[in-house]
């Protein structure tokens, strides 16, 4: 059954991915498309810290600025590739959830949502006031990763927004893979448990600080590759990246598209990233809108836009 | 020799003695029954034994081992296993999956066996897959397999969590009120499950208000009443026990009292 389930949305992720340029009016969209994975990928991490093992955070920015200034400063001053440098990001913020996560997962619910604050705020304040290393509130320059010059050497010549398309969409497909994979294995089912029942899940012999940890630092890890592939792909960063507006956007967008499932969250990435794009012609009332739009969704499909979607549609089934 | 052994054991709440001063052993293949009027302490004991609480005063020995207060994940590693009064379900997943995460201890290994769905975790997790299986079968709950726990019955519930205990494989096993809110063919199919756990050499400490029921199965009973123990032994000893009959239908010298009162 659930190894059925995992085919199916990793087939409907990559039909969509392949499929969707056909409908792309300008290349501009490619460029969009390449944004919405990205947001993706860390909203995947983040189904796994809070939908699977029940967990909030909400300085998960904090680790995307982590990737993203990975992929900006290690070319410069270390002399890494930024390939290599995303995977340093990847470790770093790895780390980093380890060892915050170890003290801060004990917290609950609110007491724990304002812990991740504090620790994405940080980030954010040191991105923003280590001018001499980071350049400060105007950002800096990201080394390109050179991989589009090499392709074009070998004779496929690609756009930049083709090419971003092509590698977001690949490592959102990865990223999906192993998330769904994790779900139907022992670890994520210990995930869920502790979710359902912290007490159930200790008797059962879950290691339940082990368990919320392993969750935290695997959605860090999502969400710093998130950040280096967006610092990639724009060729810049700014400490915005790290802000808490975007932690925010992260949990928004796994609650509005239902944080229980990958394909929904992705779903909900896709909106929240394109919705302000359409949005546009409102004009100043665009925040307005968007307010109004995830209200109305809280309220009426509070399980998230596809679980409640995918609900209905089997309830007329039947 | 005894598997757990109980001495001494108790907890205050707040300067209020939950459980004072209660030693017991229980024996493999034994079934040991704790009863009391309510509010007497059995499940507050339970959560001690189990080490959800930390006991103020006193020992718990299982196997051998001095296990006073460790994590419940420890002693679960250890062959200790139990189910709760008021349902601790995975309410969100699927009656499999609830079976399943019972055999976290035998089918767990490497997150990155799990991130990368590596064959030996496939393995594993075919085996405990089997297990569960058919410990659904044996609780009756094989065809509500994939439904979402959350959805069935309060007896059915109280059967899946039966069968998530006997899936740690444990040496002993707490029962914390198992006939609770079942009718009278569901106690008697519970009934019957823990004699024959009882019989392949689990040891069995019950919670149960089922007088009938505990009577039956019971080989030692241990009365609790505001959280001390007031009698202990077979069947028709308690029974007949004048302060056991006493705190369950209270001392003639109360009743003025309440009269006034």
């Amino acid at each position: 059954m659930a190894g059925r389930n995992k085919w199916i949305s990793l087939g409907v992720l990559a039909l969509l991915i392949a499929l969707l340029p056909l409908f792309f009016p300008s290349g501009y969209y490619y460029r969009v498309g390449a944004l919405i994975f990205v947001n993706a990928l860390s909203v995947v991490g983040l189904v796994i810290l809070i939908g699977y093992a029940g967990q909030i955070s909400l300085g998960h920015a904090g680790f995307a600025g982590i990737g993203a200034y990975a992929c900006a400063l290690a070319p410069e001053h270390l002399g890494l590739h930024p390939a290599l440098a995303v995977l340093l990001g990847a470790v770093v913020s790895g780390v980093m959830a380890a060892l915050i996560g170890k003290p801060i997962l004990r917290l609950k619910g609110y007491y724990l949502a304002v812990a991740t604050l504090g620790f994405g705020i940080l980030v954010s304040m040191v991105l923003t006031n280590e001018r001499a290393l980071t350049g400060g509130p105007d950002g800096m320059n990201v080394a390109d990763l050179g991989l589009r010059d090499l392709l074009r050497d070998m004779g496929w010549r690609l756009s930049g927004g083709e090419f971003w398309y092509m590698i977001c969409g690949v490592v959102l497909l990865i990223g999906a893979w192993l998330a769904l994979n994790l779900f139907d294995s022992p670890s994520g089912r210990a995930m869920r448990a502790l979710h359902g029942s912290e007490v159930a899940a200790a008797t059962v012999g879950v290691d339940v600080p082990r368990q919320k940890l392993r969750a935290f630092v695997i959605s860090a890890v999502y969400a710093s590759v998130a950040g280096s592939l967006l610092a990639l792909q724009n060729g810049y960063i700014t400490p915005d990246v790290a802000g808490f507006m975007h932690s925010v956007e992260m949990v928004t967008m796994a609650v509005l598209g239902g944080v229980g499932s990958v394909l929904g969250a992705t779903f909900g990435a896709a909106i929240l990233t394109l919705l302000p794009q359409v949005l546009t012609v409102f004009a100043e009332y665009e925040q307005l809108v968007l307010g109004l739009v995830m209200v109305l969704v809280m309220i009426f499909l509070p399980q998230g836009l596809l679980p409640s979607i995918a609900r209905r549609l089997r309830g007329r089934g039947e | 020799m005894s598997l757990l052994d109980v001495q001494s054991l108790g907890i205050s709440f707040g300067g209020l003695k939950a459980v004072d001063d209660v030693s017991f052993r229980v024996a493999p293949g034994e079934i040991v029954s704790v009863i009391g009027p309510n509010g007497a302490g059995k499940t507050t004991l339970f959560n001690m034994i189990s080490g959800v609480y930390q006991p103020g005063r006193g020992s718990v020995t299982l196997n051998g081992t001095e296990v006073t207060g460790i994590a419940p994940n420890r002693l679960a590693e250890m062959g200790l296993s139990r189910t709760f009064q008021n349902l601790q379900i995975f309410q969100e997943m699927t009656v499999l999956d609830n079976v399943l995460a019972g055999y976290h201890l035998s089918e767990r290994g490497s997150v990155w066996a799990d991130l990368l769905s590596l064959p030996g975790m496939k393995r594993r997790a075919a085996q405990a897959r089997a297990g569960a299986r058919k410990l659904l079968e044996r609780v009756r709950l094989d065809k509500a397999a994939e439904q979402i726990a959350g959805n069935l019955s309060y007896g059915a519930l109280k059967r899946l969590e039966i069968a998530r205990a006997l899936a740690l494989n444990p040496k002993i096993l707490l029962l914390d009120e198992p006939a609770a809110g079942c009718n009278a063919v569901e106690t008697e199919e519970i009934d019957h499950l823990i004699a024959e756990l009882a019989a392949s050499g689990i040891a069995i400490l019950l919670v149960e208000h089922d007088m009938k029921l505990v009577m039956r199965i019971s080989n030692h009973i241990v009365v609790l009443d505001h959280g001390e123990k007031i009698a202990e032994g077979d069947p028709a000893t308690v029974s007949r026990d004048p302060a056991v009959i006493a705190a369950y239908l209270g001392t003639e010298e109360e009743e003025p009292a309440h009269a006034d009162g």
